[in-house]
């Protein structure tokens, strides 16, 4: 809404808007500055800032008594892995949704949805007990389906809204100029709708990344992948704060920057496609 | 566009997704079945059978169960209800004609990229730590008594740290809303004579339906199964203060390795999740052009 | 070779019949127009043709071959869309080569297909461009390219010259014309303007409500229309109907008269009151109420200085009454 205001008006504005979102923002900063203080001066009190003692040997620290390397390889192939398979799966069930919907297409995606209303802890046990039969435990394999499995529904959703936006004809031509179910859905759906499956992607690589249930439960060192990390780090050493911000800023410090490249993308995957 | 060839395949391409998550759902859940009429404690592994539905009575016979279900409720619908009002604040705040937009968006979205462990440590202990947290030295500073957010209100201070996670995620939608909506079209209203808050109630509210729909349909299927920052934080406790259901199930299956009870509160909890999902589908469903 | 056969066509959805029974033979190299209102089915026709709906029964040969169950792809017929469906993150060249791809022709082949075809339609200047950058009539030929490099049996086109304006409608028109006639390749052409019909047709084929009212040349179709649906479709402005004791006078139970054969002479037989009027410089519509009650349409050479309100006296041109009886079909 580009409409006229006072400059006084936007002056006051913005100072608001820029408050609010410096709030909502600043329990990530102060954790990013507490992990480059010394930890006596984490827990000064009055808290420090400016006198604070600045030092990067919690960082050092952190990197020794863990592998960290691994963590990090074990969250990136977790998932990427894990949201690129449910693509594979997801884009040919949203295709059909999309451009052959049934009367029962919309049942189908509320049931599908509705399968993540299932509370993790309830089939906790049976899962487990069903990975460790499979040989699954710990590794990276399984919580790739694990986790692919989990936000299957989003992603066949998204797909599904932005797949709705592309005209029928143009799939119908492809289909009039020789492409076969394959080659329809590889060079001209998959192009098209492009943006909306990097969305698709970004959103559930960060669900992944950020899942802490079921990554904790089914691994315990080989897969373990950071959100193992920093439980690993929060219950023992409750007192280093400096050195438990300096581990929590590192596991979440590669989606964030993640995050804030691709925002764009992000905020229109956010809205899972439904609201434009 | 369909012809029977076509509709043969899309049911050979829906296929794959629908037998994985008919298998991901219902195997778990048919185990989860069986051993909540079972009885099957690991500390004494050689006493099995069938129980009928003790461990389903264990659950209604325990007042902590009815106070689990109340926190259940409580916290999603607490989170729902700030997340959805501050949102809403926070977007018509945003979309006003403010410097740095771009940058406004970075700095508000970012705690939706902390992972919930993290998140809910940064406000344990830098935050909410009667000693060492910020919070507790500007009480001081205040010549306050700090407040002791996790042993007094510990499920607030749990709906508060869940909220901060999910406020980006109810803003950013409610702002991309809000920016679709077209300027005539308030502009039409203002030269009606319609005052700011008559636009809002009018005009603003009513086009944000379906982003707020969104909204509390997206976040109840994730906050019906929290459980990572009660774990990290208050533990459930003081006492069952803070414990929800699955942090009940889960407290019946690590702690009292009570795989039986612990199943039987999971279809418990299985029944509830499908209850709230019937009644947001009748409820706001029809918003959903899905 | 086009030659197209539909026997005993039947389409429905559910249980509603879009096409209850349809026979038709189209001739090679024959522009056929379907031609109707909205909803009679004559898109859905022609994608019964293309195969991109199957049929509910019946049979649809092409060349003399069963093609009822065979994919779009393999009917060798290329279809141009009301939207032009091109592809909008290939480049126009790319977009033309995609059948050619599809087919699995060579890079050399494909190029020079598309070259070809770029010269008949004046796309050589655009062939690195995306559709996007294109305007509504370029686009509209890019769709056609892709349809011609295919060399198909028979083109298909859904309302194509809807999206652009009236100017362009025009040109356009002429072109796809011209290209019937360079090409001599069956044309298959869907629309709701009778206008298109008449100006492109070889054969217009009427639809209403799933059926075929008539199939003819478009002056057949003008000068003898088979019956009240066609007589009131075919023409513009529309056909004069005149019910009751004027119509029994000439035994039949309505009668049509076009707007162009009403003159206005001293002593015509059907008295009324001129209302509005529309002048178009080389014509004068005029609307005029007989003293009958019937509002009847008349159209004029060059100016005629009538004005609302001013009395004037019709008459009918010799032989161009046309009889229609109860059931609505045309008397002999």
């Amino acid at each position: 809404m580009a409409r006229a205001v006072s400059p006084r008006r936007k002056t006051l504005t913005t100072l608001a808007a820029w408050s609010v979102a410096f709030i909502i923002f600043f329990p990530v900063l102060w954790m990013i500055l507490t992990s480059f203080k010394t930890e006596a001066s984490a827990v000064a009190s009055p808290p420090e800032l400016l006198g604070a003692d600045w030092t990067l040997e919690n960082y050092a620290e952190v990197w020794q008594r863990s592998d960290y390397p691994r963590f990090f390889w074990n969250s990136v192939v977790i998932s990427l892995g894990s949201t690129l398979l449910g693509l594979a799966v997801a884009i040919p069930a949203a295709w059909a949704m999309a451009f052959v919907p049934g009367k029962r297409t919309k049942d189908l995606l509320m049931w599908m949805l509705s399968t993540k209303m299932m509370p993790a802890v309830a089939v906790m046990i049976p899962l487990y007990l069903l990975f460790l039969k499979l040989g699954l435990i710990d590794t990276r394999f399984g919580l790739v389906i694990a986790l692919m499995l989990m936000n299957l529904p989003i992603i066949v959703w998204m797909l599904y809204t932005y797949f709705r936006e592309i005209p029928g004809e143009i799939l119908e031509a492809a289909r009039m100029d020789g492409a076969g179910l394959v080659k329809e859905i590889l060079y001209v759906l998959t192009p098209m709708a492009l943006p909306g499956i990097a969305s698709t992607l970004l959103l559930n690589v960060i669900l992944a990344w950020n899942e802490a249930f079921w990554t904790i439960i089914l691994t315990t060192t080989k897969a373990a992948p950071l959100s193992a990390f920093i439980a690993s780090f929060s219950a023992p050493q409750g007192l280093f704060y400096a050195k438990l911000s300096a581990a929590s800023t590192m596991a979440i410090a590669p989606i964030l920057i993640l995050g804030w490249f691709s925002q764009k993308q992000l905020v229109r995957g956010l809205t899972f496609g439904a609201v434009k | 566009m369909s012809t029977q060839s076509s509709r043969l395949a899309a049911r050979v391409m829906v296929a794959p997704s629908v037998v994985l998550l008919f298998i991901w759902m219902a195997v778990p859940l048919a185990m989860t079945l069986y051993y909540s009429f079972r009885l099957y404690r690991l500390l004494s592994p050689d006493r099995t059978g069938w129980v009928g539905f003790t461990n389903y009575l264990w659950f209604f016979n325990s007042p902590d169960f009815w106070l689990a279900l109340w926190n259940t409720l409580a916290l999603v619908g607490g989170v729902l209800i700030i997340t959805v009002m501050l949102g809403i604040l926070i977007a018509l705040l945003i979309d006003q004609p403010v410097k740095g937009q771009g940058m406004l968006r970075i700095l508000v979205i970012a705690p939706f990229f902390v992972m919930p462990p993290v998140a809910a440590s940064i406000w344990e202990n830098l935050f909410m730590h009667p000693q060492n947290g910020l919070l507790a030295a500007v009480a001081r500073g205040f010549g306050a008594q700090p407040i002791l957010f996790l042993e007094e209100y510990p499920l607030l201070s749990v709906i508060g740290i869940v909220s901060w996670e999910w406020l980006p995620f109810a803003t950013l939608i409610l702002l991309t809303s809000l920016q679709s909506l077209s300027s005539e079209q308030l502009e039409a209203a203002e030269m009606d004579g319609a005052s700011a808050l008559n636009r809002l109630r009018h005009i603003i509210l009513p086009h944000m339906t379906r982003a707020i729909t969104v909204v509390i349909l997206i976040q109840t299927i994730f906050l019906l199964g929290i459980f990572g920052e009660i774990f990290t934080t208050t533990q459930g406790g003081p006492g069952s203060a803070s414990t929800t259901l699955p942090y009940m199930i889960f407290k019946q299956a690590i702690a009292a390795k009570d795989i039986g009870r612990a199943a039987a509160g999971g279809i418990i909890a299985v029944i509830l999740a499908n209850i709230v999902a019937y009644f947001l589908m009748r409820g706001i469903g029809r918003h959903l052009d899905a | 070779m086009g030659k197209i056969t539909l026997q005993h066509v039947n389409k429905s959805f559910g249980e509603v019949a879009v096409i209850p029974d349809i026979n038709l033979q189209i001739e090679d190299g024959e522009f056929v127009v379907f031609v109707g209102p909205s909803g009679c089915g004559k898109s859905t026709l022609l994608r019964l043709i293309a195969g991109l709906e199957d049929v509910t029964a019946g049979r649809i040969d092409i060349d003399g071959t069963d093609a009822t169950h065979l994919p779009p792809a393999r009917r060798g017929l290329a279809m141009v869309f009301q939207s032009y469906a091109l592809y909008p993150h290939m480049t126009v060249r790319k977009n033309i080569a995609f059948p050619l791809k599809m087919a699995g022709l060579s890079e050399e082949e494909q190029e020079k297909k598309v070259q070809h075809a770029a010269r008949i339609l004046n796309l050589s200047n655009y062939l690195d461009r995306r559709p996007g950058q294109l305007s509504g009539g370029q686009r509209q030929r890019v769709a056609i390219g892709r349809a011609i490099v295919r060399e198909p049996a028979a083109f298909l086109f859904d309302e194509p010259l809807s999206n652009l304006d009236a100017a362009l409608r025009v040109t356009m028109r002429q072109e796809i014309t011209e290209l019937h006639q360079s090409l001599k390749t069956t044309m298959i052409y869907v629309t709701h303007d009778q206008v298109e019909a008449m100006t492109m047709a070889d054969k217009i084929v009427v639809l209403n409500a799933g059926n075929i009212e008539q199939v003819g040349s478009p002056l057949d179709l003008y000068h003898r229309p088979a019956n009240l649906f066609v007589a009131g479709f075919i023409g513009s402005p529309r056909m004069n109907l005149i019910e009751g004791a004027e119509a029994a006078r000439h035994q039949a139970a309505t009668i049509g008269i076009r707007p162009e054969h009403l003159d206005i002479t001293e002593g015509g037989p059907w008295q009324g009151t001129v209302g509005l009027t529309e002048h178009l410089g080389s014509d004068t519509f005029l609307k005029v109420t007989l003293d009958t009650g019937e509002l009847l349409t008349v159209r004029a050479n060059g100016e005629v200085a009538l004005r609302h309100g001013d009395r004037v006296a019709l008459a009918p041109q010799q032989g161009k009454i046309h009889r229609f009886g109860p059931d609505g079909k045309a008397l002999a």
